[in-house]
Order: C-alpha cells, then sequence, then structure tokens
C-alpha cells in the first residue's frame, strides 16, 4: 500500500506518527528501539481517572465515522462495578472507501496493543477483544504475531511490567457481515450470535458485552492514546483542526493518480489532499463528485470542494461528514447514477433485515434506481427515490438505515440534473 | 473432528470468554478451515462441544457470507466490484474472468475447479481493482495479472 504523497515538497511536512517511517516497526524490537511501550509505562505511573482526563482534555475524537469525543465515552464507564468491564476494539473496517486500520495491522500493530492496554488500565478492564473482518485473514496473523510477541515480552497478561494491572487481549475473527462494524452487532458477534443491533439505550457503558460496562473504540482511534500519552495532550491537542485535533488517516480512492492511505493533520484542504497527496485526477479530468469519508458520507459536488476541510466542523458546514475519511473522487466521465445504484446496492446487501424500513426501503431505491441504470425511469422515479429515504431515515435501530439513505438524498440534492438526464434519456432513447 | 492441535486452542480459548457461546465463530472458523465447509454434522459437533442448539448454530452460519455449508469448487474468486474498484475498472475484470472461465458470479465451473462471486467492499480501494481467492489478495489488476494468476493455480 502507498503511504507516500505524491508531491512531498509542496506538503507542510508532518512526521508521521500512526504510521512512522520506520521499516520493520511491526518488530517488537524494533517498535521498542523506538520509544515502544513507553507511553504504557507512563500511563502506569498515572491513575487511571488521570489517563482518561489527559484523553479528555486532547479532544480525541473516535476515527471510526461518528467523531464523538472519545475522552467523555470513556467517563461513561461506570468507575465500580460489580460485573467486569470489556474493551471492544473495532477493526471491522467494512464501509466501502476505507482501508487505514489495515495498514495499523500491517505496520504499527504494536501501537494497537499498546493503546489498548492503556485504554484497559484507565477503564479499569481486565479483557480487549479485538474484532476483525473476516476477509482479513493475513492481517489478522499479523497482529496475532505480535500480540504473541507482547504477551512474551512481559506487557500482556498477568501483572503487566510488575504492577498489580492484568488484562488479556483476544483477536476476535467476524466472518464477513458489514454490519457487524455497528458497534452493538460486534457486541452480538462476539457473544456467538448472528450480528443483529441491539435498541438503545440502554448503552454499552451500563450493559454491552455479555450484559456488562463496555467501552467499544475504532483501531485508529485507540491508536491515537499512546501518542497523546506520550506527548501530552497539549501537544495533541494543537495539531490540526481545534476542535478535531490529531493525525487522521486519509484513504484516497477512485480517479486519482496516487491512491493510497496518507497520514496528515485533521484540517487539510480537501483538494490540496486530491491533488499534492493522491496526485490529482488521471488525464487531469475535472472533477464530477467527492465521498469525502466512506460510502455513507454525503455525496459532494466537484464544483462545490474550494475550501473544504477534513475536519468535523468544515465538511458539517458543506453538509457532508468526515466519516471514516475514505474520500473516494469521480472524475468528470463518471456515470453517478451506476455509482448510486452500486452504493445502494451495497446497503440492500448488508442490511440485516430486523427494521422493516431498511429491509424494504433499500431493496425498493435499488429497484428504481436499476430502472435508472437500464434507462427506464419516469419522472416521478425521482421523487419516490426521495421519499423512500426520507422514509428510512432515523426510523432504524441502527444507523445503516441512515446511511443507506444519505447518499441517495445527497445524491438526488446535488445532482438531480443527472436524474432529470436519465428520465429524459429513457423516454427518447432511440432502440436500435 | 477437531485436531488435536484445534482441540487444545478451544481450551486456551475458553479462559478468555465468560461464555462458552462466544466460542462459536473460532470453532466454526476452526472447522471450516478443516473441512472446507460446514456440514450439519460438523455444525452438530459444535454444538455438543460448546452446549449450544444446532437451530442456533444453523441461524449464526447463515447469516454470516464467510461461512459456507458447502464447498463448491476449489477456488472461490472473489471480484470486488464496489464503487472504488468499479471506478477503477472492476467491470472489466469480472467480465473477463467470466468469459474465460464460462460461468457468471454464483455458478461452478463443470470441473468443479472455479467459483466466481461479486463481493463487497475487501478494504484495498487504495490498490483497486483486486480479487480475492481465500485469504489472498491481489491488488492493482490487470487482465494480463488475471491471466497469470489463474494459470498459475493449479
Amino acid at each position: 500500500m502507498n503511504l507516500q504523497p505524491a508531491q512531498p515538497e509542496k506538503l507542510n511536512a508532518w512526521e508521521r506518527v500512526i504510521l512512522p517511517d520506520v521499516p520493520g516497526l511491526q518488530k517488537i524490537d524494533f517498535y521498542l528501539a523506538n520509544g515502544g511501550y513507553k507511553a504504557l509505562k507512563k500511563a502506569l505511573e498515572l491513575k487511571p481517572e488521570e489517563v482518561i482526563e489527559e484523553v479528555k482534555k486532547s479532544n480525541l475524537r473516535g476515527r471510526g465515522g461518528a467523531c464523538f469525543p472519545t475522552g467523555l465515552k470513556w467517563s461513561f464507564m461506570p468507575k465500580k462495578s460489580d460485573k467486569p468491564k470489556y474493551l471492544c476494539v473495532n477493526g471491522d473496517e467494512s464501509e466501502p472507501g476505507t482501508f487505514k486500520d489495515r495498514q495499523i495491522f500491517e505496520f504499527n500493530p504494536h501501537l494497537l496493543i499498546e493503546g489498548t492496554l492503556i485504554a484497559c488500565y484507565a477503564m479499569g478492564m481486565t479483557a480487549a477483544y479485538i474484532y476483525i473482518r473476516g476477509e482479513y485473514g493475513k492481517w489478522i496473523r499479523m497482529l496475532q504475531k505480535a500480540l504473541d510477541d507482547a504477551c512474551a515480552n512481559g506487557f500482556v497478561g498477568d501483572k503487566i511490567l510488575g504492577t498489580d494491572f492484568s488484562t488479556h487481549i483476544t483477536i476476535h475473527r467476524g466472518a464477513g457481515a458489514y454490519i457487524c462494524g455497528e458497534e452493538s452487532s460486534l457486541m452480538n458477534s462476539i457473544e456467538g450470535q448472528r450480528g443483529y443491533p441491539r435498541v438503545k439505550p440502554p448503552f454499552p457503558a451500563q450493559n454491552g458485552l455479555w450484559g456488562c460496562p463496555t467501552t467499544i473504540n475504532n483501531v485508529e482511534t485507540i491508536s491515537n492514546i499512546p501518542v497523546i500519552i506520550k506527548n501530552g495532550w497539549k501537544w495533541y491537542s494543537q495539531v490540526g483542526a481545534v476542535k478535531h485535533p490529531g493525525p487522521l488517516l486519509v484513504g484516497v480512492s477512485g480517479h486519482v493518480n496516487n491512491p493510497g492511505v496518507f497520514e496528515m493533520p485533521t484540517g487539510e484542504p480537501l483538494l490540496e489532499i486530491i491533488h499534492k497527496w493522491a496526485g490529482g485526477v488521471p488525464g487531469n479530468k475535472g472533477i464530477k463528485a467527492v465521498i469525502p469519508g466512506g460510502s455513507s458520507t454525503m455525496m459532494l459536488r466537484g464544483d462545490q470542494l474550494e475550501g473544504i476541510r477534513m475536519d468535523v466542523d468544515s465538511l458539517k458546514a458543506a453538509g457532508s461528514s468526515v466519516g471514516t475519511a475514505g474520500i473516494i473522487v469521480m472524475d468528470s466521465d463518471t456515470d453517478l447514477i451506476q455509482v448510486i445504484t452500486r452504493i445502494t446496492e451495497f446497503y440492500y446487501r448488508e442490511s440485516c433485515g430486523q427494521c422493516t424500513p431498511c429491509r424494504e426501503g433499500t431493496v425498493w431505491m435499488y429497484k428504481i434506481l436499476k430502472r435508472f441504470e437500464q434507462y427506464q425511469a419516469v419522472a416521478e422515479d425521482i421523487d419516490l427515490l426521495m421519499d423512500i429515504a426520507n422514509n428510512i431515515e432515523g426510523n432504524t435501530i441502527c444507523a445503516l438505515g441512515d446511511a443507506a439513505a444519505w447518499p441517495v438524498q445527497s445524491m438526488i440534492r446535488r445532482f438531480r440534473d443527472e436524474f432529470e438526464k436519465r428520465v429524459h434519456e429513457s423516454q427518447h432513447r432511440v432502440v436500435a | 473432528m477437531l485436531t488435536e492441535e484445534n482441540k487444545n486452542k478451544v481450551e486456551e480459548l475458553r479462559k478468555r470468554y465468560p461464555t462458552s457461546q462466544a466460542l462459536l465463530l473460532p470453532v466454526l472458523w476452526m472447522i471450516q478451515e478443516q473441512e472446507g465447509s460446514l456440514s450439519e454434522e460438523s455444525m452438530k459437533y459444535a454444538g455438543s462441544l460448546l452446549n449450544i442448539p444446532y437451530s442456533h448454530i444453523l441461524g449464526v452460519v447463515t447469516f454470516y457470507t464467510m461461512l459456507h455449508r458447502k464447498s463448491s469448487a476449489r477456488y472461490r474468486i472473489d471480484v470486488c466490484t464496489n464503487v472504488s474498484c468499479m471506478l477503477r475498472g472492476s467491470g472489466k475484470i469480472l467480465e473477463h474472468i467470466e468469459k474465460r472461465l464460462g460461468i457468471k458470479p454464483g455458478e461452478v465451473t463443470s470441473d468443479k475447479k472455479w467459483t466466481l462471486e461479486e463481493t463487497e467492499c475487501l478494504g484495498s480501494c487504495g490498490t483497486a481493482p483486486m480479487l480475492a481467492i481465500g485469504d489472498e489478495y491481489y491488488e492493482n489488476l490487470t487482465l494480463e495479472k488475471v491471466d497469470k494468476l489463474l494459470e498459475s493455480l493449479q
């Protein structure tokens, strides 16, 4: 995988901390030689609540899509509990356009392990489960190797580094279900059940895995924890965008010359990312549309990208969201009808089927979009599509329904001309 | 049904989870990797090992796309056709494989060597187009690379 920007000379220097440019860092010797597990030692000298305070003040926000403040989430965990507490690390990474956590498993797995340990210490957990999508068999083995080495070196297990802190980390392999990236499905999947989302409340911090207090954090989020402890919250909170600080793994795919995963501070201009990091569009074509953060986020028009930055506030103001920071670029020749049909097919296939609006609505939208794709659409189909999307949004147990509705809604709002053109073509198409 | 090595692994895992039901996915993975698929007999075996009813196991197996009740062919080719791959030509890759093997997605060649599937995003968007055979990813595909790959697998 490509981690290098196309035009490094034109970019502000950023020394990578999540995926540092250190070959061999996946080996524990190299990791230790480069200051590895020092953040864990430092954290163990602090009180658990001081670690939570440090994360709170850093303003770290979750990197799994919802951008929820991590320290706040941690503080929801009960301090005293007669039940065990659990940490789940979400490595299900199945959002189309997202391929960042995979790089952490491959290039810096010990950072993830170190972050997991610090999180367990801060919240008083004795067990953590790292849930990884089943298709990542190769990367599961890479992380398992790192975990075995960490255990052998006394960083994981009983009485870590001679203290009273003990925790075990187990990698749990998924088996092919996008929905298991939803936190409550993920817990059901670990429990050995079908991956159906749970109704909230109760929230996981009260009633999570096996009915016990649980926190679920994304792989990249947890990998930021050692960086915060090592450098201090002050340093961290000053990297990138003020309200959404820190390093961000931005994946760029689609019509670009230099696709890859690039580590950068939050708040970088979207156009700069596309052109200077990802090398611009092949053939110097124009940009028709951009998905900024995985296929669930609202699509942006190519002519509205000026001034948009990769952070929570800027993308919200632009009518979209950071999501998983998986940018998909579409050039001026792209058939957007085909794109939205494929995206909707994805949600229809991955809907777990629990809630009627999502189960029936996604397949209905897909069938209508197929009519557009096959030049059989009528004008009323556009509003019908919008109506269905509006009736899915907010009416389901989990966010998959919203994730299916948003791309369709944003596509109709921002590219109604494409739909109207297709309706016109449907009516006036000369069949040879 | 499980090898001694895997049985030992199960005993180790029991210490990591508070319920035996949580071992279901790990045990199903072990059986599938050993046997190639999950027969009714093997699911019942998992049930007796973990004290879970067969109906529950069947419910779980049918929920997850990577758990197979039948192994249809020696090689299963998963071609990602989600957006990032689609934008970089996965349609042509799929069409090429269809022509070469003479099957459509969901079908099996008559010699039971190949089966083909269209799959959802596999997290290779930066190295698109791609396909997977088992745990192995083949990325930045061209038609020539696909030909070489198919020829290399016997």
